[in-house]
């Protein structure tokens, strides 16, 4: 199966450490991962900011990147949404606008074989043991896009659960948006800082080391807080926990 | 009480400051956040066992959807029909453009009657309007009934939510609102009152009751019009609003025009969604109909019926592909109870009767984008689709708020009363814009990212903790994540350099 790891613009920029650990925990699984290097930004952050005009070069882009890929994996729960979910709204919205049928059949090969991670991994390699060791305490907080948009569900919980050594604390409110939400982290950043305040709270209470995540940008707002709180917790991608072994441990 | 009584803003409201700056304050209010908060978790976990102990929950939310967009989709054909069932039922229907149309029926209606009072049923028809301003310019007195609307009014305050409007309001408040404020409108509080729930009751029903019996007028809204029959609905949980629709002579009902469904059947989906939604019950405690004035003479009931249909930016509203779908609306405010954003800034920010996720689709369509507060609320949202999850007629307000925010920063065509014009990008957008243009510009090519990304990483060590001007925003409330030694592209092209396709 050939596959292309999507990791997105803001894990190749600043988290690279989730891009490698997605790497060594789709070969330990007998994936052949590629990584295109054409690939830049889903164009996420323009369309919601308003700016759906200028996401679409971007989505054209991905979609020449990817197409000839038989899975394209992102451990990314929001640019994977955007890919499934508003790829084809983009398509659907020029076509109401007099443009035709292009941009709808330029995007539509990408849509349905783009999956975040932990959807890969569950449906369709079909594990949920993916050999994995972390011997720590674990929060683990649904990140919007990929509860409600992908419904990732149980997927990311079951995936944590085989893992050997690893503790999972149930977080209160977990449902609840950490606050980060793109531009509104700074649009609206006193009613952001005050949902991630309230967040990294109850991930304190549960008294884990680490908060866990399927999205690094949620996991840079949760994490600046927590250390802006001074809290001790760490937040950590989902991707490093699945990847971490006895003999290579990481994070 | 005339001098003091201010009653609901005029709409449009005065200009109210951009969403984030009133959401500062609230966020800084120990108070209301303790308040709303409590609030919002208990009704939203009410919510939640209400609506999963019904098995085909998915079924009649998309049949109220359904419903819903039939009847706007053929809105012109109902409309005349609930005109004649109305009028035929005894009824006499009036048609109000815009708020000042509509203001000026009901307070020449009133006139006619020769009363200076009446009481009404809570309805956000007439708050949309500022009936109750209207009607105090006229020399007419307006008392509010439901009990949440009763602690707004004598409290000279603006209503938080649509369902509770005085949610930012504790027990205690209250208490202290109805010693203070009761003797100016009527009967005073009495002597000793506490906050317990039971007397606070107690006080405002013997304060009502005074108005109740005296009310020559009542003034109401309606959450449904059916137009095979020409029959209005209200549905409520403390039976002050059937005081209302029943006691007085005439009856005067402000009602939006997105209200109707085609016949009483389709009124089985929402009477089984709407009380689930709001509050929690599994059937509404107090659903009152009436058609016309046709039992008059058997029942008890007003002799006299009006009903103002208000547009008031529906029919823009509807011209919209994409935000038409806000206008499903039923009002039952689930969306606002889930939001964490409203449970943060509170409803006052959203500078609208309508606050909360719905009110950030609603106000910005049926105003328009021009005010500052306008054209801040599409962005009161993190886009965490809760709302769209609860809400019973599945109005994606995710979709619609991003909808609008392009809306703000492109311009565009709009309808506005009736005329297509193009709008103009809203200001203050300038800077974003050529940001959004370059980012797209370096995101198109690999290339420049990955000079942008190298420069990042080689001057890492240089990269301040705080940043200046915008950057504050993120800062003032979070560190920076650390940019790493190198990005990930070139430590895949270092270690599997020669197995990259090139593409």
């Amino acid at each position: 199966m050939r596959v292309a790891l999507f990791l997105t613009c803001v894990n190749d920029t600043l988290y690279p450490d989730t891009g490698r650990a997605v790497v060594k925990l789709l070969t330990r699984l007998g994936v052949d991962v590629d990584f295109p290097m054409g690939q830049t930004c889903c164009g996420q952050a323009h369309y919601n900011t308003g700016y759906r005009h200028e996401a679409e070069p971007l989505a054209r882009q991905f979609s020449d990147v990817f197409r000839d890929y038989e899975a394209i994996v992102t451990p990314s729960g929001s640019c994977g949404a955007m890919v499934r979910e508003l790829y084809p709204r983009m398509g659907e919205r020029a076509r109401a606008e007099g443009r035709g049928d292009t941009l709808a059949r330029t995007l539509a090969p990408v849509v349905p074989k783009t999956y975040e991670l932990t959807e890969f991994l569950v449906d369709v390699l079909g594990v949920t043991d993916v050999g994995a060791y972390y011997p720590h305490t674990v929060t683990y907080h649904p990140t919007c896009h990929g509860l409600r948009s992908l419904g990732l569900g149980d997927r990311p919980r079951r995936l944590l659960k085989a893992v050997k050594g690893l503790e999972l604390r149930e977080l209160p409110g977990a449902d609840e948006c950490c606050g980060f939400g793109g531009t509104f982290a700074v649009k609206n950043s006193d009613v952001s800082a005050a949902m991630g305040t309230d967040k990294v709270h109850n991930a304190e209470s549960t008294g884990a080391e680490v908060l866990c995540a399927a999205d690094n940008s949620c996991l840079m707002h949760i994490g600046g807080t927590m250390t802006r709180l001074r809290t001790g917790m760490r937040p950590v991608h989902i991707a490093e926990i699945l990847a971490s072994t006895e003999e290579e441990p990481l994070g | 009480m005339s001098e003091t009584f201010v009653g609901m803003p005029a709409f449009p409201p005065p200009a109210f400051p951009a969403f984030p700056k009133a959401a500062r304050e609230a966020v800084n209010n120990p108070t209301l956040r303790g308040n709303l908060r409590h609030a919002t978790h208990t009704i939203r976990a009410k919510r939640a066992r209400a609506v999963a102990e019904v098995s085909d929950w998915a079924a009649l939310r998309e049949a109220g959807k359904q419903i819903k967009d039939h009847t706007l989709r053929h809105l012109d054909r109902y409309l005349v029909q609930l005109e004649e069932s109305v009028t035929r039922a005894g009824g006499t229907v009036h048609w109000a453009a815009d708020a000042d149309e509509a203001n000026r029926i009901v307070a020449d209606l009133v006139k006619a009657t020769g009363e200076r009072e009446v009481v009404k049923v809570k309805s956000m028809a007439t708050q949309e309007i500022g009936l109750n301003e209207a009607l105090e310019a006229e020399g007419i007195h307006a008392y509010e009934t439901d009990l949440a609307e009763l602690i707004v009014q004598l409290g000279k305050d603006r209503p938080s939510h649509i369902l509770v409007p005085a949610i930012h309001r504790n027990r205690g408040e209250i208490r202290d609102i109805f010693a203070r404020e009761m003797s100016a409108w009527g009967r005073p509080a009495p002597e000793g009152l506490t906050d317990t729930p039971a007397e606070l009751a107690e006080a405002a029903r013997l304060h009502l009751r005074e108005k109740f019996l005296r009310a020559k007028v009542g003034i109401s809204g309606a959450n449904f019009m059916v137009a095979e029959t020409g029959t209005l609905v209200v549905v409520e949980s403390e039976g002050n609003g059937r005081m209302c629709l029943t006691l007085p002579e005439t009856l005067i009902s402000v009602v939006g025009i997105e209200k109707i469904v085609p016949t009483w059947q389709d009124l089985e989906v929402f009477l089984q969604t709407l009380p689930r939604s709001s509050t929690a019950e599994r059937m509404n405690p107090y659903t009152s109909m009436w058609t016309g004035t046709t039992d008059a003479e058997t029942a008890d009931g007003p002799r006299t019926f009006h009903l103002v249909l208000l547009d008031n930016g529906r029919t823009d509203t509807l011209a919209d592909e994409v935000g038409r779908q806000a206008l499903r609306c039923i009002r039952c405010s689930a969306c606002l109870n889930v939001c964490p954003v409203f449970e943060r800034a509170g409803g006052h920010a959203y500078g609208s009767v309508y606050p909360g996720p719905i009110g950030a689709i609603l106000s910005p369509q049926l105003r328009g984008t021009a005010s500052e507060i306008d054209a801040s609320l599409p962005y009161a949202s993190s886009l965490c689709g809760a709302c769209y999850e609860v809400c019973p007629v599945a109005i994606d307000i995710p979709e619609v708020l991003v909808h609008l925010r392009e809306r703000v920063t492109q311009g565009g065509q709009v309808t506005q009363r009736g005329n297509k014009v193009v709008l103009k990008p809203a200001k203050g957008h300038a800077a974003e814009r050529a940001a959004m243009r370059a980012a797209r510009w370096a995101l198109s090519r690999p290339g420049a990212l990955r000079t942008g990304q190298r420069l990042a990483s080689r001057t890492r060590r240089l990269h301040p903790r705080a940043l200046p001007g915008p950057g504050k925003a993120w800062t003032g409330s979070r560190d920076l994540p650390a940019v790493p030694a190198e990005p990930f592209r070139d430590w895949w092209q270092r270690t599997h350099g020669g197995k990259d396709s090139g593409k």
